[in-house]
């Protein structure tokens, strides 16, 4: 098996080739340094949180011309079941990276572990800008920071909203729907549809709650079925 | 309400190594304007900061304006009329549909998915089952593999159509709207008759199609297809021809190759700056290899090219749309795995067997082995990814959908910078976003 270490002083102009001999599936790759995996054929790089930035300059010099999604995967309850190579140590978050390129027609996936405890990673806005959103977007739902990030705010949430919904430990609702208290809103001026639409929160789980009436009122379509056979 | 300039400089970070990354290819790096609400609402009322020879105003577009194509809300710093950087607010109709997604079955799934892109519902069910099928390494029929692609081509026309639609609204050709709409409800009452529904289908399930096509699709389908081409024709008089339509579009929201692809953009606004990439050609899926079709590329990124990529695009779906007509294989529209497509209605009757299948199906949901795939088709829009993440239960770990408008809003303060407050109408609706899949 081959050390993740090993290709790192292979890396420069046959760097292309060697990424491209690496279409058969086989256990113990690696590729910029990193070790790969394979999921359903799909090629895997498990890049160090450290390497992350650095890697991610190494795939776009080597032609992976676009980071088309960012997104992360918290394995707080479901940790040990994951295929990993063996020199990576699971983490609870995971940062997914997909690279697009164009001249090879082939696409590569980054992993990188990211600890619990310091939840932070490179940002890939430097070398990919398209990462913009997709980083604000995980920042927002998973509160993994991202350094290096020009505009690490919230994207979808409102600004002020507490937690980040995708986590395993933020649980489908049960959390109240969190308001400012009034006088705070009244303070802030901006954006008052904004503040409308959050305010129809309550209003709408009330809708929610009349759905056993719609569900008696489907309960009537097998009878119609019945009727026309 | 005035803001200053020395923002900005936090933006343009010295310390960014930009030649190591595509950074340096942004031409308008200042194009957007990263500021809080906070900070926004700070602004209003204050005094002139800026000084006599700076002096900017921040307004809000949207998130209710009839040009942002749903609840889109713009934060535009403008001089005079002239808009200067600008960000984009998105969140208003976000429901957590991916964190939905999690709690939901796998047959359940394609449901959920099929409200993100409400326009293009077909292709969110498609990339899902797609997705889903991959890790369970399901052969699908060749049948709904063309099925699937037929029902496809017709939602890229009815999405395209739309977009003409509401892009002639947009910019003044008020009567496009209504012609627009009209075509794409002839295309929606195809779909009704096939799915049920003329929107949010759940038609495309992990396994094939929900049911056959009915009795005598071939006619209407056909007929369709006779009907679009003169209307197109009508579209190309009403608009491409029209000075005041080349006008308005020509030049407009202008992006570079270089930087579409820096900004991560796909679809049309990638194409109309001359990149030859589309996923059905490059990266063939279900069974586009065996279809003749042309990539249509644009050669200025402006708002014009993205206008005519999509009506040709429907010229070129038109085509594929006739081809898969004639190529249509015979067979089943689903996978006869027991464990994956629930049993016909009739065997529930005569087969315990079934029945037990039926009810572990509609119950508990199959099984997927475990691992993790990305899978990605082209969407109306552009690259419309799953990333799917199962732990080998009946339902997803993580469900994450890589939505094409949300990663194409992005680019939206670079083209607009430095033009005017009307263009940015213009360019938003090149741009095309479906809100519904930005905030999923």
């Amino acid at each position: 098996m081959t050390e993740p270490g090993d290709e790192t002083a292979d890396k420069g102009d046959d760097q292309a080739d060697e990424a491209e001999e690496l279409d058969t599936p086989s256990t113990g790759q690696a590729a910029y340094g990193c070790p790969v995996t394979y999921s359903v054929g799909q090629r895997v790089l498990h890049v160090p949180r450290d390497d992350w930035g650095e890697t991610a300059a190494a795939l776009l010099a080597d032609g992976w011309e676009m980071c088309v999604d960012v997104t992360a995967v918290d394995y707080l309850s479901y940790g040990a079941g994951r295929e990993l190579p063996p020199t990576v140590v699971p983490e609870r978050f995971e940062v997914v990276a997909s690279f697009v390129s164009h001249r090879r027609r082939d696409r590569l996936r980054a992993r990188a572990q990211v600890p619990e405890s310091d939840p932070s990673i490179e940002s890939l806005y430097p070398i990919y800008p398209g990462t913009d959103f997709l980083e604000r977007e995980v920042f927002d739902l998973f509160g993994i920071a991202f350094e290096g990030h020009p505009d690490l705010s919230r994207i979808l949430m409102p600004e002020t909203w507490e937690g980040h919904p995708l986590r395993k430990d933020y649980a489908v609702g049960t959390v109240p729907v969190q308001f400012k208290a009034p006088a705070q809103r009244e303070t802030r001026g901006s954006a008052p549809a904004q503040r409308e639409t959050r305010g129809s929160a309550p209003a709408q789980r009330e809708t929610r709650g009349s759905a056993p009436a719609q569900r008696e009122t489907r309960g009537s379509a097998p009878a119609q079925r019945e009727l026309r056979e | 309400m005035t803001v200053t300039d020395n923002e900005s400089t936090e933006i343009d970070d010295p310390e960014l190594e930009v030649s190591a990354g595509q950074l340096g290819v942004l031409t308008r790096r200042d194009a957007v304007l990263r500021m809080s609400e906070v900070k926004a609402a700070a602004t209003i009322g204050g005094d002139p900061i800026g000084g006599e020879t700076d002096q900017t105003m921040l307004v809000n577009m949207g998130p209710v304006h009839p040009s942002t194509h749903g609840v889109l809300r713009l934060m535009l710093e403008l001089d005079g009329e002239t808009v200067r950087r600008s960000k984009p607010i998105i969140g208003y109709l976000h429901t957590g549909m991916e964190k939905t997604g999690e709690t939901l079955t796998y047959l359940q799934g394609p449901t959920n998915v099929t409200r993100m892109d409400y326009v293009s519902p077909l292709f969110n069910e498609l990339v899902f089952s797609m997705a889903v099928e991959q890790l369970l390494g399901l052969e699908v029929p060749p049948r709904a593999i063309w099925i699937r692609m037929l029902m496809c081509e017709l939602n890229r026309i009815s999405s395209h159509l739309l977009s003409m639609a509401t892009n002639g609204m947009d910019i003044g050709a008020v009567s496009m709207m209504i012609y627009g709409w009209r075509e794409r409800e002839v295309v929606l009452r195809f779909f009704q008759k096939v799915t049920g529904l003329r929107m949010n289908h759940n038609y495309i399930r992990p396994g094939g199609v929900a049911a056959d096509l009915p009795d005598g699709w071939e006619t209407d389908v056909l007929e369709l297809m006779d009907l679009l081409p003169p209307r197109l024709e009508e579209y190309d008089i009403l608009m491409t021809g029209q000075p005041i339509w080349r006008e308005r579009l020509q030049g407009v929201g202008v992006i570079t190759a270089e930087e579409a692809m820096a900004l991560s953009a796909t679809g049309p606004l990638l194409r109309s700056t001359g990149v030859n990439w589309d996923l059905r050609r490059d990266l063939p899926y279900l069974a586009y290899d065996a279809v003749d079709f042309d990539v249509l590329v644009g050669s200025y990124g402006d708002a014009f090219d993205r206008y005519a990529i999509r009506l040709n695009e429907i010229r070129e779906s038109i085509g594929i749309v006739r081809q898969i007509v004639d190529l249509m294989p015979v067979g089943d529209y689903r996978s006869p795995d027991t464990k994956v497509t629930p049993p016909p209605r009739g065997r529930i009757d005569e087969s315990m067997e079934a029945l037990i299948h039926h009810f572990k199906i509609f119950t508990e949901g199959f099984k997927v082995p475990e691992g993790e795939v990305y899978v990605a088709v082209e969407s109306p829009r552009g690259e419309l990814g799953c990333y799917l993440v199962s732990d080998g239960g009946p339902k997803p770990y993580r469900m994450h959908i890589r939505g094409p408008s949300f990663v194409n809003l992005q680019a939206m303060p670079h083209m607009m910078a430095d033009g005017l407050l009307a263009d940015a109408v213009a360019v938003i609706a090149s741009v095309d976003p479906v809100l519904g899949e930005v905030d999923r």
